[in-house]
């Protein structure tokens, strides 16, 4: 009714903007990203271990406060199980891309794939 | 006076059942981190009923009531993120005219997103988690509109009593 709550020519440009933004970055992303070739873990940004991605892996990562369980496994990373009250990062889709990560934000927890070489230093 | 108290008591109340019965109903759809974000619901009404001032005192008490209740320091640092870059988007975007009530909701819910995850990627020292930003807007989108479109229902009504 009145122009508080009509829709506008600016609702529809804040729209597509996001919109475009949004797919934008995907593509760019994808198009960037290459397979990863090791898993990067730290926790309170100290470097915890690196594992090869190749090798199928579970392990117990001790977090602040709880632990997480890390499984490599076909070449993807993901967290079986987790301790925290949230369990987002058990959700989260298995990565396999170089920069994809898992956060465990309770634990102060990340699992990182690194790309490229495999030499990978525990440099954050 | 009494009457200015008892209203914003009732807006902080609301905004904060809305945040208690949204982290008791999840909406897991496989992706970290996303909410409806009903509390912006309450947030966005003050703001357009009472004054950007007031939407900033019902958001800010909101946080840490949430915050001390269900939640831990960490999390109020990221409501906090959320929630201010979120409120100073809305005013801006109302205060500049060219969008309707949905749109402001549509710029608070996908600002709140980015501002979580700025803090994430900050807090954590991982940028590479610029990889969720594509689904965190497009996700902002989705419940900043939903939000919006409620809020639109709902305003007209609200003026009419003059609260």
């Amino acid at each position: 009714m009145d122009k508080l709550t009509h829709w506008r020519w600016g609702d529809t440009l804040l729209v597509i903007a996001v919109a475009v933004a949004a797919l934008g970055l995907w593509a760019v992303l994808s198009l960037c990203a290459q397979t990863g070739s090791t898993v990067t873990v730290t926790v309170d940004n100290e470097p915890f271990a690196t594992l090869p991605l190749s090798q199928d892996a579970t392990m117990e990562i001790a977090g602040i406060g709880g632990t997480n369980t890390l499984e490599i496994a076909d070449g993807t990373v993901r967290i079986t199980a987790a301790d925290c009250p949230d369990g987002i990062c058990v959700h989260h889709r298995a990565i396999c891309r170089a920069g994809e990560s898992i956060i465990c934000l309770p634990h102060r927890v990340t699992v990182t794939v690194m790309g490229g070489s495999a030499a990978v230093d525990g440099e954050v | 006076m009494k009457r200015k108290t008892a209203l914003y008591g009732l807006l902080v109340a609301l905004a904060f059942i809305f945040s208690y019965l949204e982290s008791l109903l999840p909406l897991s759809i496989g992706i970290p981190g996303i909410k409806l974000g009903l509390a912006n619901l309450v947030v966005l009404l003050t703001l357009y009923l009472l004054g950007d001032g007031s939407g900033l005192a019902v958001a800010l008490l909101r946080i840490f009531l949430t915050g001390l209740t269900f939640g831990n320091p960490t999390m109020m640092v990221y409501s906090l993120a959320g929630g201010l870059l979120s409120w100073g988007m809305m005013v801006l975007c109302r205060r500049c005219g060219a969008f309707s009530i949905a749109g402001v909701s549509i710029a608070g819910g996908v600002s709140h997103n980015i501002g979580q995850l700025a803090i994430a990627a900050a807090a954590t020292g991982t940028p590479q988690i610029v990889w969720y930003l594509p689904v965190l807007l497009l996700a902002g989108l989705l419940t900043g509109g939903l939000i919006g479109a409620a809020a639109r229902l709902l305003l007209p009504p609200l003026k009419k009593i003059r609260i």
